[in-house]
């Protein structure tokens, strides 16, 4: 595949390292003369200095054969901008722009691109799960499907305890797919009983992700 | 009519102070206390210093009800961003987006946005003065 990187920062060098060892063709495009100075020392001509929001910079780089533009800049109106020049001017099929603001998740899904990334919510997910305090954390967003992969640690005075599976009031936009119990995983079946600790890994829809909190009492 | 404007540059100022004396409801919105500065001291709408990309701002600055959105900031994509927030979210009616680069002023003019682009206007009026002709 030929993919086209906008932004060196360190996201933006350790994908492009990352992919060129996947065996992709990559370009990495800087605008800061110093920083590319830096990154060319290391990535040699896989990197080019030029700004991914021109639209004559993408032409030389061949952006018309691009199979995927990847924004990664600091800046969300510049991988806004980056993602929708590569889709209207040179017709690249898959546009990946990276969030700061996970707020502006919805505008860029409105404004036609396709994958959005926020490390900001990443991090916090990941540093939330890692909270001895948490009970409900996302581990995933599945955009399109506008579904939720949570983790759910049942607490000792949850309503659920004891209680086989089928007999717990699920939303129906919902699916109890792996419980972990003592670092063992279980797929767990209709019979299976949960117990005070479990931590379950749920699929479900946005709209059902308060009842599945209530259903397993870890509603803050 | 209400009317955000976001960049309070020297076209910003200028454009808020012709439409707060005309009577219109006028918002302005900069990054920075020091810009908004520009305004005439007897400006009577609203200012609001924040970023303009972000929902939270422009919905303090009123865009729920605006008329009309004019993106004039210093920044290309900041504009653009802007004002396809403005028309797609807040659907807006009239909105108008500066934009200094000609090749991204026309890929948001075919994408719909309704764009001005001060490096043609004024190149075009500079060579009409310097021979004296008007020529595309």
């Amino acid at each position: 595949m030929y993919i086209i990187i906008g932004g060196g920062g360190d996201i933006g060098y350790y994908l492009t390292k990352n992919l060129i060892n996947h065996g992709h063709e990559v370009l990495l495009l800087e605008k800061g003369s110093s920083r590319y100075q830096t990154l060319s020392e290391e990535l040699g001509p896989a990197v080019l200095r030029g700004d991914a929001c021109e639209a004559r910079t993408m032409e030389e780089v061949g952006a018309n054969r691009a199979d995927v533009v990847i924004a990664v800049t600091g800046d969300d109106e510049d991988n806004l901008v980056i993602c929708q020049v590569a889709k209207k001017r040179f017709n690249v099929n898959r546009t990946i722009a990276r969030l700061n603001n996970p707020k502006h998740s919805e505008i860029f899904y409105k404004l036609g691109i396709d994958v959005t990334v926020s490390p900001t919510k990443s991090i916090l997910s990941l540093i939330e799960a890692e909270l001895p305090s948490s009970r409900f954390v996302q581990l995933m967003t599945l955009k399109s499907a506008g579904l939720e992969i949570v983790e759910v640690r049942v607490p000792a005075d949850s309503p659920v305890v004891g209680k086989a599976l089928r007999d717990v009031n699920l939303p129906r936009s919902s699916n109890i797919t792996l419980l972990i119990r003592d670092k063992e995983y279980i797929f767990p079946t209709a019979e299976t009983q949960i117990n005070s600790g479990d931590d379950i890994i749920a699929l479900v829809s946005r709209e059902g992700e308060d009842e599945l909190r209530k259903a397993f009492g870890t509603m803050e | 009519m209400k009317i955000v404007i976001l960049g309070c540059g020297r076209v910003g100022a200028r454009l808020a102070n012709m439409m707060d004396k005309l009577g219109h409801d006028v918002s302005v919105i900069d990054f920075s206390s020091d810009s908004l500065q520009r305004l005439s001291p007897d400006f009577q709408g609203t200012t609001f210093i924040g970023n303009g990309v972000d929902e939270d701002v422009l919905i303090r600055a009123g865009i729920r009800e605006a008329d009309a959105f004019a993106a004039v900031t210093n920044g290309d994509n900041r504009n653009i961003m802007a004002s396809q927030i403005a028309k797609e979210i807040f659907k807006v009616k009239k909105v108008v987006c500066r934009i200094y680069d000609p090749i991204r002023e026309e890929t948001y003019r075919e994408l719909g946005l309704e764009t001005i682009c001060p490096t043609i206007v004024g190149a075009q009026l500079i060579f009409e003065a310097i021979t004296d002709k008007k020529q595309k």
